[in-house]
């Protein structure tokens, strides 16, 4: 952990020594999930619900996936960029350090202009968590908070598979951008909404829903059961897979060095 | 520099040339191609399905028919890599921050054509091994998923036509991320803000007719709304008749300026550049 | 104490041939190529050992450094690597804290933010004492003539500049190996020679095991007195560096301005005089019978010698051929 603020304070550092570049990438996260937000309103202005939810509730999800993927982007960037780690050679310098490979990874890279798109989630909650309907009692705020660490979690663990697949070919990642980008523009919305199947695949396979529909059900009270409120925990199980491919992956590179 | 060249002739072949080198170099990239594939097919059907459930919510506040969206939207997968706004050529920008440019300088050729061919050329190359499989399976795809045909004979020409200008102006309008660069040596920040207000009003992110109208009437006059809107709702003749041609002749006055006005800000940089020493 | 015993690695490389009906064959059935990158390498270097590993590229030099540095693992079957008792890609954590890298194109340190900054971090990744991470800068700092450098930017810092500061996040946690990947590469004469300086102090004075690749025979000639020569991932040489140029002899050609007197005519057996004129001669001499330094002492007994030359008999040369006597 020491080690971990260690880096995030010479990230820090280094970032600003490029002040403008630093404000204007900033801005550009802040205009492009803003742009981004304006779709979803000109969107629910014309329908006015969609599946039945308002769109105070609607931007309560917005919110949620919003957050938590600018954090887990802005912490696990060095594994969203892995491709060119391995590809610059600065994986073999992780490898003679005498620490865990996967703590040096992350310290690798923090991406602070992200607090660009965190603040436009802030925002979002400034104004869908009073106007969602929701009646706030400590186990909903509680519930909210799973959602976004869990989430955070995630995304993290999407970030994870993505630098694992990294190991082994850094063609055709593009496909990954599914979940992580898919995963933030379609988690905009109650996964619902697109379906059964669509929700079911969200649910054992990438478990997005945990961490945003079930728990949200529990929020706006149409939850069948009180434990959906739990869900965004059992979403913590999705890093076991994300940590064995990474070991398979850190095997593969030892055994071809490349 | 005009004066170096023999003819025009020959001054437009050399660009010729260079489109065919980095287009069939484009098409080497397979694997990413396929990926792409993937990619833009499962967001289509991802988006598509959205829309279905706000059709379900309120038919009537649509403001186009529900085939026409999920046509619009599967065109939008397939010439992904044609239209977008954030496809750019790497090495351009760093050549422009990292002083490289010097080398580009002392070619006997348009620096701006130059670019834009380079530009051209990749779009082509990339859009040319996905559109195809993304349009065959989105076509297999029931009904009301599924992609359907061109509306008539007037609608796929029409198509076509819209579609090669659209494409001249998307590449004119990425061609001011290099000019912006120029001037703001900050590459990142640019293409993001650059990024986000073009696919918006273009109607990447949501088609222009769900707009609040009186902003989608403003945006139709823009040369955002030149880019991929005209030829996908010609397709599937949500604009018909005498708008095609309209719209056609608004595309061409936009190309027009767009070129016009990146050449004049080019040749401005460029002399900063050559005054800074750059 | 290294040693390694019958190391062989081989890599696995898909085949791909061109065109599209390739492609999709390929995607059904990879055909993959074997390659020998070690084939069968063996050696043992003692503690305080310098060692030059040279070879031409491709030849498995920084496969074999990969493989004592424990990012790769070599093929499993047979062979043993043991470095101080560990195995370093089975130990790798606790091995690499033993050992410092240099990777001579790659940088560790932080482009935007001043060295000292980079060696701080470097501290805490390895967990040095504070006491003992003071001693190790002030040593090194005052070895490596940084001080004045070390609250720069690297980005600022010229080529020369950076290779010691390189050199010194390297021996932070004074390791008792010092792995040297090309570490003048692209360094001027004045830089070169530093760090060449630098290396030979810190063997001296602590012992460091120092194992060097390089293409420059000058930084091979400066330092090591032994030399490993690695083609086509077998050893094909293990001997000190004079002892190759004796076996290599043959004539050298030394040149001489000399003030005053003509040259003798009569010269030591072994010695030609193949050029005279007025204060510069040139001469023969076959290193079978008389050694080049022996032959530079006798010509100067002759003659007032104030500037001379030897030609053929460099490193450099002697590396040549020996590629060729290995057809490599």
């Amino acid at each position: 952990m020491k080690l971990y603020l260690h880096y995030l304070s010479i990230h820090l550092r280094a970032q600003m020594q490029y002040k403008t570049s630093f404000l204007l990438t900033v801005l550009g996260q802040f205009v492009g999930s803003f742009t981004f937000l304006l779709s979803i309103l000109f969107l629910m202005n014309r329908f006015h619900t969609i599946r039945g939810f308002t769109t105070a509730q609607v931007l309560l999800c917005f919110g949620v996936v919003l957050m938590a993927f600018s954090i887990a982007e802005c912490f696990f960037r060095g594994f969203d960029s892995f491709a060119g780690t391995i590809s610059g050679g600065q994986f073999d310098r992780i490898l003679v350090r005498p620490r865990s490979e996967v703590l040096l990874t992350l310290c690798s890279k923090a991406e602070l202009s992200r607090i660009g798109r965190f603040a436009q989630a802030a925002l979002v909650f400034a104004y869908a968590i009073p106007s969602s309907g929701v009646h706030w009692t400590w186990d909903k705020i509680l519930t909210l908070i799973f959602m976004v660490v869990s989430g955070v979690a995630l995304f993290s663990g999407l970030f994870v598979i993505y630098a694992a697949i990294c190991f082994f070919t850094t063609e055709g990642l593009e496909f990954m951008n599914i979940f992580t980008d898919g995963g933030r523009e379609f988690g905009s919305y109650p996964i619902a909404v697109y379906g059964e199947r669509v929700l079911k695949f969200f649910t054992f396979v990438v478990p997005l829903a945990l961490v945003q529909y079930y728990p949200f059900l529990y929020l706006v009270d149409q939850a069948e059961h009180r434990w959906y409120a739990l869900t965004p925990l059992a979403a913590w199980l999705f890093l076991i897979p994300c940590a064995i491919l990474w070991k398979v992956g850190l095997r593969h590179y030892k055994s071809t060095g490349s | 520099m005009n004066a170096v060249n023999a003819s025009p002739v020959s001054g437009i072949r050399k660009y010729a040339t260079y489109f065919r080198i980095r287009f069939t170099s484009g098409l080497q990239y397979r694997a990413a191609a396929a990926a792409g594939v993937a990619t833009q097919f499962a967001w289509g059907f991802l988006t598509v399905l959205l829309y279905k459930a706000f059709w379900e919510a309120d038919p009537a506040s649509f403001p186009m028919g529900i085939a026409q969206v999920t046509s619009y939207l599967w065109l939008r997968q397939a010439f992904l890599a044609m239209f977008n706004s954030w496809t750019v050529d790497n090495t351009i920008l760093s050549d422009i921050t990292g002083g490289n440019i010097a080398y580009e300088l002392i070619r006997p050729m348009n620096l701006y054509a130059l670019w834009y061919t380079k530009n051209i050329s990749m779009r082509a190359a990339n859009v040319t091994l996905r559109f195809l499989p993304v349009l065959i399976v989105a076509s297999l795809v029931p009904a009301p998923y599924g992609m359907g045909l061109p509306a008539d004979v007037p609608a796929a020409l029409g198509f076509v036509l819209t579609m090669i200008l659209g494409a001249l102006v998307t590449c004119a309008m990425v061609m001011f991320i290099y000019i912006f660069t120029f001037f703001t040596m900050q590459p990142m920040g640019v293409r993001m803000v650059f990024n986000a207000v073009t696919e918006f009003c273009s109607g990447d992110l949501v088609p222009l007719p769900f707009f609040p109208p009186a902003l989608a009437a403003f945006l139709e006059y823009t040369p955002f709304a030149s880019m991929a809107n005209v030829p996908f709702r010609i397709y599937s003749g949500h604009i018909a008749g005498w708008d095609i041609l309209r719209c056609a002749g608004l595309q061409l006055f936009w190309l027009a300026v767009l070129v016009f006005l990146g050449c004049l800000m080019m040749k401005k940089a460029l002399k900063r550049a050559v005054i800074q020493g750059g | 104490m290294i040693e390694l015993h019958h190391i062989s690695k081989t890599f696995r490389v898909a085949r791909r041939n061109a065109g599209m009906r390739e492609a999709v064959k390929a995607f059904f059935r990879r055909e993959y190529t074997e390659i020998r990158a070690l084939d069968d390498v063996s050696f043992t270097i003692g503690d305080g050992e310098m060692v030059g590993y040279i070879g031409p590229n491709g030849a498995g030099k920084s496969s074999t450094i990969k493989i004592m540095s424990g990012i790769l693992h070599p093929d499993m079957d047979k062979g043993t690597c043991v470095i101080d008792g560990l195995v370093p890609w089975k130990n790798r954590k606790e091995h690499v804290r033993h050992i410092g890298v240099v990777f001579g194109q790659r940088s560790q340190l932080w482009w935007d933010v001043p060295v000292l900054d980079s060696y701080e971090l470097i501290r805490d990744i390895y967990q040095i004492d504070k006491p003992v991470y003071r001693r190790n800068l002030e040593e090194l700092t005052e070895c490596l003539q940084i001080g004045e450098i070390l609250r720069t930017p690297v980005r600022q810092l010229s080529l020369g500049q950076r290779m010691r500061c390189e050199i010194g996040a390297s021996l932070l946690h004074d390791p008792k190996i010092l792995f040297l990947d090309e570490p003048t590469i692209g360094l001027d004469a004045v830089s070169k020679i530093a760090v060449r300086d630098f290396i030979r102090r810190r063997n001296r004075e602590h012992g460091t095991t120092v194992i060097l690749t390089t293409h420059d025979m000058q930084d091979i000639e400066a330092l090591t007195e032994r030399i490993l020569l690695i083609g086509k991932g077998r050893i094909l040489l293990d001997g000190s560096l004079s002892e190759l140029k004796s076996r290599h002899s043959g004539v050298r050609k030394i040149t001489v301005s000399h003030s005053g007197s003509d040259v003798p005519e009569k010269l030591p057996a072994g010695i030609v005089c193949t050029e005279n004129q007025p204060g510069q001669a040139s001469f023969a001499v076959d290193t079978a019978a008389v050694g080049v330094s022996e032959a530079i002492g006798m010509l100067s007994g002759l003659l007032e010698i104030t500037d001379l030359s030897v030609a053929g008999a460099t490193a450099e040369e002697l590396v040549v051929s020996l590629y060729e006597e290995f057809a490599i």
